[in-house]
């Protein structure tokens, strides 16, 4: 063991249609990038699933974290198809149901609202972040 | 006569989540759904592609397709062609970057100055792939390259 630790994979939906998928792909930017650089980090979905084998490596076999756009949960298909052990999920449609004001709008540019839908889906894979480690004894 | 339904093009974003590159095969596939080629041009959700959704996987084995990808890895194009058919035309951004000279182009959250330009090529690149494919092909003897009947 080199005792570094592994930063957990992220992978977001990134759908290209709608304002959550570009909500998804924001947040994993925010989570990885300001909340838990140290902790977290982005593997791009297509890649993934495309079979990258330095991709692969980083998901498989360890906990992973899944932001999905919709109902569909292709991000987290992708990893579970990676062979990561277990994929924690965070839904952007879910996160904006506990976010009633939000009205997120824009793909290439959210607005206001879908910036703050993102950063709070950013903060609740946060904490799914902080639980892995105390899970693991890291906290 | 009928009305029969339009021919679209497909456009299939690779999205990449790790380079701003990505973020430019994004931006210019909606700036060509929504100002360029509108009624032209549909968008294929990669990630659903990816995941198995039949709906975009059946439009590409009927439809001609356009996959922008940010990097030489191509995961777009494979994609379509993996699980679908070859696609129509395959635009690589860092190729259109080294063509147009770019150099840094922002990150993945914002592009700067450059990385706009540089969407707003790509953006033009498609337009006109898009419209190559739509383009009637010429029939009759001539374009089968003069052979007549003998």
């Amino acid at each position: 063991m080199s005792g570094e630790r592994r930063r957990i994979p992220v992978a977001a939906c990134s759908g290209i249609g709608k304002s959550l998928g570009a909500a998804a792909r924001e947040a994993a930017c925010i989570l990885t990038e300001e909340l838990r650089p140290e902790r977290a980090k982005i593997v791009a979905l297509s890649l993934l699933v495309m079979g990258d084998e330095e991709a692969r490596r980083e998901v498989a076999g360890g906990e992973a974290i899944a932001i999905d756009g919709c109902k569909l949960e292709c991000a987290a298909k992708g990893l579970a198809s990676a062979g990561a052990a277990n994929v924690r999920k965070i839904a952007v449609f879910d996160v904006v149901r506990r976010h009633r004001g939000l009205k997120p709008e824009g793909v290439c540019d959210l607005n206001e609202d879908g910036l703050k839908l993102a950063r709070a889906a950013a903060e609740e894979a946060a904490k799914i972040v902080d639980a892995i480690d105390e899970e693991s004894g890291r906290a | 006569m009928p009305d029969l339904p339009r021919k679209k093009i497909g456009l299939i974003a690779c999205s990449g989540e790790e380079m701003p590159e990505g973020t430019v095969t994004r931006r210019a596939v909606r700036k060509v759904l929504e100002t360029l080629r509108p009624d032209e041009t549909v968008t294929l959700c990669l990630p659903l592609f990816l995941a198995g959704g039949e709906g975009e996987r059946a439009f590409a084995r009927h439809y001609p397709t356009i996959a922008v990808d940010g990097c030489d890895k191509r995961c777009a194009a494979r994609a379509t062609e993996k699980y679908s058919a070859k696609p129509a035309a395959s635009i690589v951004v860092t190729e259109i970057a080294n063509e147009c000279g770019c150099g840094s182009i922002g990150t993945v959250r914002r592009l700067d100055a450059a990385g706009l330009r540089l969407a707003e090529a790509v953006a033009q690149r498609i337009a006109e792939e898009t419209d190559r494919q739509l383009k009637p092909k010429p029939k009759g003897p001539a374009a089968r390259g003069g052979r007549g009947r003998s």
